[in-house]
């Protein structure tokens, strides 16, 4: 009988170590750098754990899903469509400010999110000090702090990642509250979106997407890897956008 | 170099530091794109080294360095806080 495999993907700012964290998890020897906008399209690698075989793939390095540049659209769309069973978001442990940018938004995305504290040795040296327990219960999801390159951690994150592929991680994502405008349109847009979307996608995230006015996702709705749309409803969604 | 006067991250020094009070862009994607990358309100901004031709110019930002070209810079207002060139 084959088991299951389990897609874990990787994702985080440029530079944070994510194909390090990829390397040492696959043991492949994917070329790593020290310069931002490496990894242009993503790698794939297997890793097994407690009898577990794991799919990891690594994303490109961005800031951002919004912005609308092209690795940001390869991270966002793998999210949105491969959904995989869990998302490692590498953060950079000297730079947490400007990290928790993205994880905030990976968190809209899916609630089956492992932060990875990454460079906690280089933290260490510069005297900084993460209460990860604390950022944990914030977050609402588990926080797990490592060092890729010292091989530091990896045990304590395969160990969590296996939990929460198998269901054993109840996690309870911070949700974001905007401004009683947006809410509202919100509010409007949900069931809408539920309507023609079904529950396959993160709907208050798409309905957030929408009111933004995010062409490029409604060109990758439109057009799915996969037949995910119901068919006949994706225009009247695409309709909606502007008049709510 | 007057402190705490009102100007645009453009108009600052190498050295400055300067805190950001609204990032005011017309294209949103710009905009967006200014936000992910730190410039936020109430964020503080270490001016740093000019191109050899005057643009774009270096910027500290939480913890990294984005060079920015003066058409995006225009756009973020705020005071100048301190100069330690």
């Amino acid at each position: 009988m084959m088991d299951k495999t389990y897609t874990v993907a990787l994702m985080g700012n440029p530079n944070t170590g994510k194909s390090t964290l990829f390397n040492v998890l696959t043991g492949l020897r994917q070329h790593t750098g020290n310069w931002p906008g490496k990894t242009v399209t993503h790698a794939e690698g297997e890793c097994r754990h407690r009898g577990t075989l794991y799919r990891i793939v690594d994303l490109p390095g961005t800031y951002s899903l919004y912005s609308n540049s092209a690795d940001e659209e390869v991270a966002r769309d793998f999210l949105l469509f491969q959904r995989p069973d869990v998302t490692i978001v590498v953060v950079d442990a000297t730079a947490l400010e400007r990290n928790l940018n993205l994880a905030l938004q990976v968190l809209e995305m899916t609630d089956r999110v492992i932060i990875a504290i990454n460079l906690m040795d280089e933290a260490k040296k510069k005297g900084i000090h993460i209460n990860t327990k604390k950022l944990a219960a914030k977050l609402g999801v588990p926080v797990v702090p490592i060092s890729a390159r010292n091989r530091e951690g990896i045990d304590a994150l395969l160990d969590t990642v296996d939990a929460m592929a198998h269901g054993r991680i109840n996690t309870n994502p911070l949700s974001i509250r905007y401004s009683p405008e947006i809410e509202r349109g919100i509010a409007k847009l949900l069931p809408l979106v539920k309507d023609v979307m079904g529950d396959t996608y993160p709907a208050r995230w798409i309905a957030l997407r929408l009111l933004d006015g995010d062409t490029s996702l409604l060109q990758a709705l439109k057009q799915p890897p996969q037949p995910l749309i119901k068919e006949g409803n994706a225009y009247a969604c695409c309709g909606s956008v502007k008049s709510v | 170099m007057a402190q705490g006067k009102r100007c645009r991250l453009s108009d600052t020094k190498p050295g400055d530091r300067f805190r950001i009070e609204k990032v005011d862009v017309p294209d949103p994607v710009l905009k967006r794109r200014l936000l992910d990358l730190g410039f936020v309100p109430g964020g503080e901004v270490k001016v740093g080294q000019r191109s050899p031709l005057g643009d774009p110019t270096a910027y500290r930002v939480c913890g990294t360095t984005i060079a920015l070209r003066k058409e995006e810079s225009d756009y973020i207002y705020g005071e100048t806080i301190d100069h330690d060139g």
